[in-house]
């Protein structure tokens, strides 16, 4: 088959249309460049496709969404841990890899907790000795943090002065919601262990801000928003780019290569347009890959030739390497207190209104990096997996059938809490994905093989939250309903990749002889060519990543921007 | 990515630029995600659900089971009412994992009541039936060589409570109050006063 080459050629070509790829996008056609967005999945918009309001009962299976939406039908993700024709295998260890395949990629599900980092997590070398540290600081990102929390509008509060927690710098918030009830019984019981509660940092709109109205407090963030309340990249980085006239759109188009030229410079994408299986190629002064972190390595690992044989921007051999995730596991708890509660709608916000920062001093604990804690529990849809396993609840009667049985569950109904520590991996060479060398996808790009193993560094982090979350649970009056994992079990941490927060396969530095790309997120080796998904990170941190995914895109891009008018690019 | 399609996504963007910023009521919101409902809802469900795992045996076993897992009592309808079985049937042909054990548990039950009373489950008398559930329905003392009948009826009670609780009457019951745009206001103070919270 013929390839097809588009006539003609932009000015920056984008590979992703998630938090990345959509940030980079507004920033660059605002800048007045003619931008290309390729994307591997269909064209999604939350007003026409969320499924807001809908009831567990209109799906015969109550919710449960199977391998093809593994958070439930209603699930604002297309994609998921297995998708058909698009394998990828393990070398050493395990991972799990979750990828989004829809216009706007996974930001329609995430759970819009935005955390920016803090002054030390660009430093954690300086500070423990272990992993890298950024060639930015705090400082140079900030800015891009605040044009991000004005911008995309994100609520919470600035409570370090208050707290002492330094790292966790002050933003630019609406007003947070109000507690929910469990939320301030979870506090009261902090507060006697010394443990701060503070509101939580999500990027939903509790005061409407451009365009946008606020939050009507389903708390289905996660089926996607109809009325773009919460944060999607759709809703606010590729509706204003639309709006300049300068953005063109590719659905269904499935990056294979960076195409370069005689003078090693980028020239733009190969693709196959997955309705057709046609080869396309477009055109494009500079690339930008927002692909994910593990989709771009591929990318790059894909794209060699004889100038670059171990695959573009690559000459360290760093693409691929310190791979990490979120560390994550959760422990819930019964509270007796909670039994019985009256009603009252607790959907709120689709997430948490109060969360546990990093409050822990590493030097005294025996273990290298922090974790932030996510809190759950109220009365939610009642769906598929409704209080399973009764028999086994605390205080219960064991079991049994009838009346009693159907009271007991309403009893139940509302009095558990739930605790998810989200916390830093330590960066690692041998964490890694490389390009499987018998193994290729449906249209015959070769695939990645993960390598990926968790340290005692993590596995004593996991320690100490199965306990400070235990100790919570008790001091609330309650029991846990699971028992404390082994050391063998890696105290419950969960298989990386889980946790979605996958970074670091296309790490910046300053040595390029020990990075991909330099302080700009601009291949060393490349000029033309550039990052802005996960990728780029040196270090994960205590808090999720998309905040800053979008605050180093949008600095990329207005690098970008600066250099095209200075003519550097 | 066709002007058209570029025209049509603008507008799915804009549809909630008919939403004003500080008058937006819960119409507006509701409105707003109706065609999507309307679209999911599914069609009034057949008089005669014809089971696609189970016999025809098996399911009237399984709706019998239903039904003495969580009866109609004054609150609310019982588990058949609302739609267990249906929906534990098409979640056994979703997941083959399941389907062995729950098509041998059925069997195991049948085979426990013949050694018993020398006729299967459904042609069992209530006392009959009781008496075998009593012995399976509570892991903690039933005897070990009930062990394959306890562990299959666990998984059933938190199938057909998953289908009850999950239904239109069992979301009533609980009294699940949200799915709706609403403004928020904090937890109720009567509630957080009964919590000990100030």
């Amino acid at each position: 088959m013929q390839v097809i080459r588009s006539p003609k050629v932009y000015d920056v070509c984008i590979v992703g249309s998630g938090a990345g790829g959509g940030t980079a996008a507004k920033v660059l056609t605002e800048a007045g460049a003619d931008v290309v967005l390729l994307e591997a999945g269909p064209m999604w918009d939350s007003a026409k496709d969320s499924a807001m309001f809908a009831w567990n009962y209109d799906t015969p299976t109550r919710g449960w969404g199977g391998d093809k939406k593994p958070f439930g039908t209603y699930d604002g993700c297309l994609g998921g841990w297995q998708i058909d024709g698009e394998p990828y295998t393990i070398g050493t260890g395990a991972w799990r890899w979750f990828r989004g395949r829809m216009l706007g990629g996974r930001t329609h599900h995430w759970g819009r907790i935005s955390l920016r980092f803090g002054p030390s997590d660009f430093r954690r070398r300086s500070i423990d000795g272990l992993g890298d540290d950024w060639p930015i600081t705090y400082d140079e990102i900030k800015p891009y943090y605040d044009k991000l929390d004005e911008f995309v509008g994100i609520f919470g509060t600035n409570h370090a002065k208050d707290t002492g927690l330094a790292n966790e710098p002050d933003g630019i918030f609406q007003p947070p919601p109000s507690p929910r009830a469990h939320e301030l019984l979870i506090k009261k019981a902090c507060d006697r262990l010394k443990i701060p509660v503070v509101p939580s940092r999500l990027s939903i709109l509790t005061r409407p801000l451009n365009g946008r109205p606020a939050c009507h407090y389903c708390g289905q963030c996660g089926r996607g928003c109809a009325t773009h309340s919460n944060f999607s990249s759709v809703s606010v980085m590729l509706a204003p780019a639309l709006r300049t006239g300068k953005l063109t759109i590719v659905s269904g188009a499935m990056a294979r290569e960076v195409t370069t030229g005689p003078d090693g410079l980028a020239t733009g994408i190969s693709y196959v347009d997955t309705a057709t299986s046609a080869e396309h190629q477009v055109r494009a002064r500079i690339v930008v890959l927002a692909a994910s972190c593990c989709e771009s390595a591929r990318l790059l690992l894909n794209s060699k030739s004889t100038r670059f044989p171990a695959g573009l921007a690559n000459s360290s051999g760093v693409v691929g390497k310190y791979l990490t995730d979120s560390t994550g596991l959760s422990v819930s708890g019964f509270i007796p207190a909670l039994m019985d509660l009256p009603r009252y709608n607790s959907d709120g916000v689709g997430g948490m209104h109060l969360y546990v920062p990093w409050w822990g001093d590493n030097k005294a604990l025996g273990f290298p990096r922090g974790y932030h804690v996510e809190l759950g529990g109220g009365f939610g849809m009642p769906g598929y997996g409704f209080l399973g396993g009764i028999q086994n609840f605390p205080q219960s009667r064991g079991g049994g059938y009838g009346a009693d049985l159907k009271a007991e569950y309403r009893r139940y109904y509302g009095a558990f809490v739930g605790f998810a520590g989200r916390g830093e991996q330590v960066a690692r060479e041998d964490c890694y994905c490389e390009i499987d060398p018998n193994t290729v996808d449906q249209w015959g790009i070769p695939v990645l093989r993960f390598h990926h193993t968790w340290s005692d560094h993590e596995r004593l982090q996991a320690k100490h939250m199965q306990e400070t979350f235990r100790t919570i649970i008790q001091e609330m009056g309650g029991e846990p309903t699971s028992a404390m994992p082994a050391r063998e079990q890696d105290y419950g941490l969960a298989v990386g990749g889980l946790i979605i927060h996958e970074a670091g396969a296309t790490r910046m530095g300053s040595d390029p002889k020990r990075s991909v790309l330099n302080a700009h997120c601009q291949a060393h080796d490349v000029r033309n060519l550039f990052v802005a998904d996960g990728g780029p990170f040196v270090s994960q941190a205590d808090k999720n990543l998309t905040w800053t995914i979008m605050a180093l895109a949008w600095r990329t891009a207005d690098y970008i921007a600066e250099e095209r008018r200075k003519g550097g690019l | 990515m066709t002007e058209l399609d570029r025209r049509e996504l603008l507008t799915w963007i804009g549809a909630t630029a008919g939403l004003s910023l500080f008058t937006w009521t819960n119409e507006d919101v509701a409105r707003a995600a109706e065609g999507v409902r309307a679209a999911r809802v599914q069609a009034t469900p057949p008089q005669r659900y014809t089971p696609k795992f189970f016999t025809a045996a098996e399911y009237a076993t399984l709706v019998a089971l239903s039904d003495l897992i969580i009866p109609k009592d004054a609150r609310s309808g019982s588990a058949s009412e609302a739609g267990a079985p249906e929906f534990i049937d098409l979640i056994v042909a979703e997941q083959p994992d399941r389907q062995t054990a729950m098509r041998g548990g059925l069997a195991w039950l049948d085979t426990e009541c013949r050694r018993r009373f020398d006729r299967a489950f459904l042609a069992c008398a209530d006392g009959e039936r009781r008496q075998v559930l009593d012995d399976i329905a509570w892991p903690r003392r039933a005897r070990p060589d009930m062990a394959h009948g306890v562990r299959f009826f666990s998984t059933l009670r938190d199938l057909v409570a998953a289908g009850f609780f999950s239904s239109k009457i069992g979301v009533a019951d609980l009294g699940y109050l949200g799915n709706r745009p609403t403004v928020w206001n904090g937890a109720p103070p009567e509630i957080l006063a009964r919590l000990g919270i100030k």
